[in-house]
This record gives structure tokens, C-alpha cells and sequence, in this order.
């Protein structure tokens, strides 16, 4: 057994603040959004005077894990209420590839190259087909209208880097909080003296620098500072370490569980000249590359869009190869006739925590509290995250204020009567209520969640299908030894082996899929995207964020999903049949976390996936 | 006594995003650069942690960083750079991207320096990159050392040693791989620096803290600037030459490789 890198004991600096955040994205944007905003219409006002810098401001410090601000990695179409009632002038054209949303379509894609389709959908499509030229174009039918609880009518289409970039240059002028990029945070700082059962968080722990890749000391070793804080603001989303551990010590309410999950993955896509496509434009779609995956395109102006797919953790084929099959997806018909001839400009994948209110973790306890996407804010009805996680940091930034007129400190109970109360209260609860089981006939097959998905969309979450959800690495679907599927994955395992081709890449021609035409522009290999518009990098001195707990449960793994599924090939089948980890590599997209099928106690995984530095760098994404 | 070093450093467009050339009104330029997230530019970065670690073994030193830049771009650089070093930022609000003339940013930060409280010429260093990642008339450093009269100027330098009697040894790149070894008497004196020795600082929040108290204040004071495109004209433009060709050998021996990587660079 090996297992995560410890933080070395040693005396360590320390610092003291009164708020730390750890995680820069839209939910600490509009945390720190409010409170600056409030504390730039009355900065003398005593309230904001800090407690451990008496007669300055409050101390408000940001870390963010990626090098830059801007290193996001999701485009978004978003209502964007929440983002609107904090900046009421704003106006799209001031966030560099923002648009306002003009139209939505929704499409049902048919299969155009005989992909895996159960009997049902099978006869579907036929029967679609024979209205070839009425209402089947390009391999696609549109429904004749768009679900009202998918409307962004009044929205935006953002880049998060750039909207993140936007954000943060304009929380830095405000004066009152610092936000510090290419710091990774490796936990909180628990209270010794008090049990798992008393909540309490006293600040954050930095990642060790200048240690080798198992967290050993080496040259120029610089242990990570203690940041302590009378308030800890963990919005470091659905993978970051702060939230992992909290939820690793105090558990999760009763009842409650972190099951379900996607891969997003998508390309930034310059079109070539002469494109049709407005800006403002928003598809949906369903139906291919596999009937489980949703995929989308949003196009921001000058001509550039962004087209991914969501892979979700119920579509139990243990060889979910996310970038070959966004390859195939950006190859169907409809979006080809509009990207042929573009150029890839940048490429990216995030972890997607599509658990809800099933997922929902502890939102308070002494000294801290969860905003955004790792306290259970998205909204997997609507297909909604950003508006949800701002606004859930706009709620704790008006809790905040008000503890802070009042003086009163931020205990559990304190933050419960002034943040939980707000958010119980929001349209964010309510949208997750009705979100709550919209999701759960997806694990009894396709055709079962779209009914569900509708039933509970139509009804306002009043009905929905029943379901038991598993945990993440009992959906993955076994192979079995000794059947064809093991036979298939053996031999593709094979000859990845003896021509060093990538193996997930080997597995989907395996199963069939056609091999990719690359054409140097959009079509690239897997490594070349890694490459292009942004690049991965590692600043050395960090140690490895991805460790196998059990190598030998590794080797024994037949699935091998882990390899499948890393979104930047930094995964690889090591010699001995074990995965190997190549942090140069790596997005931190956090996949590798829920595609595990060997899990030690039947819910967790057998990876850990701990703070790193790096990343891509990206801004366009 | 210690040192007054004054470092000039540009921020470029992060040499690792998808660079392309494009023409605006005032000429050449980097398509979408407001749109790209910035970096120091590396060869200045260099300059700015010798700086740092050569006032660090002189007490009684003292940093400046003088950038021009556009505002919100510099905030967002200073974000990162903060954390490595202690310094003081001295900012120039001017205009991103292009290729600005040489002679027009010269003049700009050279009257800059000249104003800052408490600089002392008897104790100057100035400091800045050799060459630049994404940009450089080659000149620029020259000639701020030429307007505040600073006849003393090494380029291309990779190691500075201090002696006890206030003289230091520069190392300077030469032709041939070679470094040229030069002893000047005393400051005032223009550093153009390489890659120098020293590994990019880690990040430390304390650092930052400290930085950004003079920071921010100074950002928002920061002097306007045009600068004069004195009549320049652009006769061409050209990027870098980038080729991608990834293949996977496992069976190769690293000689092999070697012998391919130097036979496919002289096809070039």
C-alpha cells in the first residue's frame, strides 16, 4: 500500500488572516465580490477593521491551485441572475469572448457511423430516418421546442478563464482582497483539541515545495505555511483538497453521498472564415457518440465556439474515453459542416459533481464554510453550475457582512443562522430540490433517465423516478476475465503495449469506433492537443498529486478505466500491468478520482487525488 | 551601503498560449493579446531574481521593478511575480501589444527612473532582460542606460560577483559558447541579463503580502504614457518557425533518438 504524500513534521510559518478562501472560481468570485463592493461604499466603517491587523482592513486572502486566474477550463452558457445582480450594468461585451445568448435549439443526434445502440433506440432512429429531409437534417432531429427548465434566454455565453480573469482583475483594484494564483492549498488546519464530531477548521495548510514525487524533502525545501483565519472560505470545487478532507473527517449529513459525476471535456474552436454561425447560438444535444452523453455548442463572438461533451459516471462502460469520443462528436454532421476546416485552439476537461443535493456535504462548522460546486450547487436539471456557485458566494459574502456588523463570530451556529438560512431560502435551493431526483432513471438505462429527466423538468421536481444510485466505482461495469469484451480488451491492451499507442485510444478502435482522420488543425492526437492553446506544465519541486493506494488491486484491475479516462494521457499502462502517473502531464481535472473500479470499502476510490501545482494554461477555455 | 537596483522588465502574452501575428492600426501586433493572459517575460525575469538575491548579500539594497504595460494587465502579472521576490513596483500605464519603438520606451522609462524618491545614482544597477520571449528591439536596455548617462553596459550577462572593494566580475556571453570575463570598477552600470543561475523562486504568500502593500496603491498612482511611433514604419514581420511532429519510440535507444533529433534539425 502506498499512500498520499504526508506533510512533513517540521515547524512551519505561519500567518494569520481573517479570511482565507482556498479555490478562486465563480463561487469565491461572488464572495469576494460582495464583500468588497460593501467595503468600498464604506471602508471606515468598523466592521471591516481587521482583527489581526488592528487599524488596517480586514486581511481577505484568496490561493487558487492553477498558475493563473485564467487557467479555467469550461465554457459555459449560463441565465448568469446571480452574476447580474452583483455587476447590474454589465454588459457582455466588457468580458473578452462573452455574447449574449440569441437562440437555443435542441438536437437528438442519429448515429452516422454505427455506434453502440440498444434495440429500442435503434427503432427510434429508424423511424426518425424515414423523415429524412423533413425533419432529419444532417443526421440530427430538432425538437420543435426547448424544455423550459433548459431556457439560458437572457443569459451569457462565457469563458470561464476570461470570465475569471475579469473578475479578479477587478476584486485586485478594488483594494480589499489578494488573490494568489500557483498556490496550492493541501488542507485545512483541523482543531486537535476537539473531536470529528465538533466541526471546527482553523485555517489552511500549504502544499510542501521543493520535495520529490513521492513528498519527500529535496533541494530547496520550503514546508507550507499555516494560514490561519478566523473564517475559512472553501470554494475550491468538487475535487480540491480542502473539501476532500473535510468531508474525509466529518463525513457528509446523513443520508447523503457523493455518487454521481461527469467528465467535461471540450475544444475552443476558431471557424473557419465564412462560418454561418452567429454568435450567441446554443445547442444542446443528445444521443451520439453514445446515448449517454450530452454534448453541447455555444458560440462566443469572433468567430470562435466551444464544443465538448459530458461523460457522465452511469454510463457504466469502463472504457469511457472522453477526447476520442469528443473527436467523433465534433464529427457528426451537424457541428462538422460548421468546424471542417477550423482550428483547434485550445482544449480542456473538468470534473463535473453532479450529485446535487444527494451530494450536499456539512455547509457550516466553526470557522468555516462551503460555497459553490463542492457544497452540492449544481443544478443537474438545468445543466447549471456557474450562476449557482456565484450566488452561493454572494449568500456567505451577505452572512458574512452581517456577522460582521454585528461582531459576532463565526461559529457553526453563527454561520448556520446567517448563510444556511440565506441559502435554504434562495432560488438555488429551490432549483436543487427540483433537480434532486431528475437524474436517478439514468441508472436503469437511457431511455428511463429521459423520462425521468422529463417527468421531473415538466413537474418542478414534483415527480421524478425512483432509483438507487451506486457508488462510483460499483457503475462501472465489470469486464469479466474471461468474456468477449476481456478477450477484446486484452488484445487492444496488447497492442498498445508493443507500439506504444495510447490505450484508451486502442480500446475504442477495438470496440469498433473508426480510427480518427488527423489533419494537423482540429483533428490532432491526444498529446499534440496537449500542446496547443495553453499547454500543460508543472512547476517542479511539488510532489506527484495522483497516488495509487494499492498497487497490486491495480494490477489485478481488469478495467483499467483510470487509463481510459485521464483526460491528458497522464495515466499510462506501466510494464507490470500497474497504472503509472506522469504529473507533466496532468489537466487536474480529477477524473482518475471517481474512475476507479477497485474501491477498498465499496465507495471510495483507490486513487487519491491531493493538491498539485500546474496544469493547463489556457485562458480561452 | 548596498546596491539601487532598478530592474526593467515588459510583460508579454504567456509564450506557452497559441501565439499568431496579426496587423491593427498601429501596426503589427499578437492577435486577441488583451484576451491572453500575461507573464513577466522570462529573460527580465531572470534579471529581477538576480536582482533579488544580489540584494540579499548586500545589506542596505534596495529593489525596484519599472514595467510599462497596460494597468489591468500589470495587476494580473504582479500576481504571481509578487509571491518570488521582495520589490517595489514602480508602474507605467501604457499601451499592450505591437512592437513599440525602441527610442519612445526608452525615453519613457528613463524618465521614470530618473524620478524616483530616493534613488541614488552612485548607487545604481540597472537591470533588465538581454533579449525577450515574444518581443525586443534588442536596444531598448541600451538606451535607458544611455539617457540617465550610464556609460558601463554589459549584455548577454549570465554572473555578477561583488568584491569588497565595491568593484564586481561580470560573466558575458560571447560567440562560440564562450563567456567573456569582465571587471568593472564600481556602479552605476547597465546589466542585461541572460538566463543567469538562479532557479525561479518558489511562491511564498508572505512575500506576496508584503509586495502587494506597495502594489496596489502604486498601480492606481501610475503615470499615463503614450508612446511616439516617431514615424516608424514596419517592413515585415515573422514568427518563430514552429514544427510538431510526436511519436512515440519505446524501442529506440536514446543514441538513436539523439542521431534522428540532429539529422531531422540540419534538414532544417
Amino acid at each position: 500500500m502506498s499512500s498520499a504524500p504526508q506533510p512533513i513534521a517540521v515547524d512551519r510559518q505561519t500567518m494569520e488572516v481573517d479570511i482565507a478562501c482556498a479555490g478562486f472560481g465563480p463561487a469565491t468570485g461572488g464572495f469576494l465580490t460582495t464583500l468588497t463592493q460593501a467595503w468600498s461604499e464604506s471602508p471606515a466603517d468598523p466592521a471591516f477593521e481587521s482583527k489581526v491587523a488592528p487599524g488596517m482592513p480586514l486581511q481577505v486572502m484568496c490561493y487558487e491551485r492553477a498558475d493563473d486566474l485564467a487557467a479555467g477550463v469550461s465554457g459555459v452558457v449560463t441565465r448568469g441572475e446571480g452574476i447580474r445582480a452583483s455587476f447590474p450594468k454589465l454588459d457582455p461585451a466588457e468580458i473578452p469572448m462573452a455574447a449574449a445568448v440569441k437562440r437555443e435549439s435542441v438536437f437528438y443526434l442519429l448515429d452516422p457511423i454505427g455506434a453502440r445502440r440498444s434495440a429500442l433506440l435503434r427503432f427510434g432512429d429508424f423511424c426518425l430516418g424515414l423523415g429524412r429531409d423533413s425533419w432529419v437534417k444532417d443526421r440530427a432531429f430538432e425538437l420543435p421546442w426547448t424544455p423550459a427548465f433548459l431556457h439560458k434566454h437572457g443569459g451569457m455565453i462565457l469563458s470561464i478563464g476570461q470570465f475569471n480573469q475579469w473578475v479578479g482583475t477587478k476584486l485586485m483594484a478594488g483594494g480589499l482582497a489578494q488573490i494568489w494564483p500557483g498556490m496550492p492549498v493541501s488542507g485545512p488546519i483541523f482543531d486537535g483539541d476537539n473531536g470529528k464530531e465538533k466541526r471546527t477548521v482553523l485555517g489552511l495548510r500549504f502544499t510542501d515545495q521543493g520535495v520529490d514525487k513521492h513528498g519527500v524533502a529535496a533541494d530547496g525545501y520550503m514546508p507550507g505555511m499555516d494560514v490561519r483565519a478566523s473564517l475559512t472560505v472553501v470554494g475550491d470545487g468538487p475535487v480540491g483538497a480542502v473539501g476532500q478532507k473535510l468531508d474525509e473527517r466529518f463525513g457528509l449529513p446523513a443520508g447523503h453521498a457523493r455518487r454521481e459525476w461527469a467528465l467535461g471535456m471540450k475544444m475552443v474552436i476558431e471557424l473557419p472564415e465564412g462560418s454561418e454561425l452567429e454568435a450567441g447560438t446554443v445547442w444542446h444535444t443528445f444521443g451520439f457518440p453514445e446515448p449517454e452523453i450530452f454534448g453541447f455548442l455555444y458560440v462566443h463572438p469572433e468567430r470562435l465556439v466551444s464544443v465538448g461533451i459530458f461523460v457522465p459516471s452511469w454510463m457504466g462502460n469502463p472504457q469511457r474515453t472522453a477526447y476520442r469520443y469528443l473527436q467523433h462528436y465534433i464529427q457528426h454532421p451537424l457541428l462538422w459542416k460548421h468546424l471542417e476546416g477550423g482550428t483547434l485552439r485550445s482544449w480542456g476537461a473538468k470534473s463535473l459533481e453532479e450529485s446535487g443535493k444527494h451530494g450536499e456535504p456539512f455547509l457550516t462548522g466553526d470557522g468555516f464554510a462551503r460555497i459553490g460546486e463542492g457544497s452540492g450547487s449544481t443544478n443537474m436539471l438545468t445543466g447549471s453550475g456557474v450562476d449557482e456557485a456565484w450566488t452561493t458566494g454572494v449568500q456567505l459574502g451577505e452572512a458574512v457582512l452581517e456577522l460582521l456588523h454585528a461582531d459576532k463570530p463565526f461559529t457553526q451556529e453563527n454561520l448556520a443562522a446567517a448563510y444556511e438560512v440565506r441559502r435554504r431560502a434562495g432560488w438555488v435551493e429551490r432549483g436543487a430540490r427540483e433537480a434532486k431526483n431528475a437524474r436517478n432513471g439514468f441508472h436503469r438505462g437511457f431511455i428511463h433517465g429521459m423520462v425521468g429527466m422529463a417527468l421531473a423538468g415538466l413537474t418542478g421536481g414534483r415527480l421524478a423516478l425512483s432509483g438507487k444510485i451506486p457508488p462510483a466505482p460499483k457503475q462501472i461495469r465489470k469486464i469479466g476475465a474471461h468474456g468477449k469484451a476481456g478477450l477484446r480488451l486484452r488484445e487492444a491492451a496488447k497492442v498498445a503495449m508493443a507500439d506504444g499507442r495510447p490505450l484508451h485510444d486502442a480500446l475504442m478502435s477495438a470496440r469498433g469506433w473508426p480510427e480518427i482522420p488527423f489533419d494537423g488543425r482540429l483533428l490532432v492526437t491526444h498529446q499534440d492537443a496537449l500542446l496547443m492553446g495553453g499547454k500543460v506544465q508543472a512547476m517542479p519541486g511539488f510532489a506527484d498529486h495522483v497516488v495509487f493506494l494499492d498497487r497490486q488491486r491495480c494490477i489485478a484491475c481488469e478495467e483499467k478505466t483510470c487509463v481510459a479516462m485521464c483526460s491528458g494521457q497522464a495515466i499510462t499502462l506501466g510494464a507490470d500491468g500497474a497504472p503509472e502517473f506522469e504529473r507533466e502531464k496532468c489537466v487536474h481535472c480529477g477524473a482518475c478520482l471517481w474512475n476507479c473500479a477497485q474501491s477498498p470499502d465499496g465507495e471510495r476510490s483507490s486513487i487519491e487525488f491531493v493538491a498539485g501545482s500546474g496544469g493547463l494554461h489556457s485562458a480561452e477555455n | 551601503m548596498g546596491f539601487h537596483i532598478v530592474v526593467c522588465a515588459g510583460i508579454v502574452p504567456d509564450p506557452l498560449q497559441t501565439l499568431e501575428p496579426a496587423t491593427g492600426p498601429n501596426g503589427p501586433g499578437i492577435k486577441t493579446e488583451m484576451v491572453l493572459p500575461a507573464v513577466l517575460d522570462p529573460w527580465a525575469a531572470s534579471a529581477l531574481y538576480e536582482a533579488a538575491n544580489l540584494a540579499g548579500k548586500n545589506p542596505g539594497s534596495k529593489v525596484w521593478l519599472v514595467s510599462l504595460g497596460p494597468k489591468a494587465k500589470l495587476q494580473q502579472v504582479m500576481m504571481s511575480v509578487a509571491q518570488k521576490v521582495s520589490f517595489e513596483l514602480v508602474p507605467i500605464d501604457g499601451p499592450i501589444g505591437g512592437f513599440p519603438d525602441a527610442q519612445a520606451t526608452a525615453a519613457a522609462l528613463a524618465e521614470t527612473i530618473g524620478a524616483i524618491p530616493g534613488l541614488e545614482r552612485a548607487r545604481l544597477m540597472l537591470f533588465g532582460g538581454w533579449e525577450s520571449a515574444t518581443r525586443g528591439a534588442g536596444v531598448t536596455l541600451q538606451l535607458v542606460g544611455e539617457r540617465l548617462g550610464i556609460a558601463d553596459q554589459f549584455q548577454g550577462v549570465d554572473a555578477i560577483e561583488v568584491r569588497e572593494d565595491g568593484s564586481f566580475e561580470v560573466l558575458e556571453r560571447v560567440e562560440g559558447g564562450k563567456h567573456q570575463v569582465s571587471v568593472c570598477t564600481g556602479v552605476p552600470a547597465v546589466l542585461g541579463w541572460a538566463t543567469g543561475n538562479l532557479a525561479e523562486p518558489r511562491n511564498n504568500p508572505q512575500v506576496g503580502m508584503a509586495n502587494m502593500r506597495t502594489i496596489m496603491p502604486a498601480l492606481q498612482k501610475a503615470k499615463m504614457v503614450t508612446l511616439d511611433a516617431n514615424g516608424l514604419q514596419y517592413v515585415s514581420v515573422s514568427l518563430p518557425k514552429q514544427q510538431r511532429a510526436t511519436r512515440v519510440e519505446k524501442n529506440m535507444s536514446a543514441d538513436e533518438i539523439a542521431a534522428e533529433l540532429v539529422a531531422w534539425m540540419g534538414a532544417e
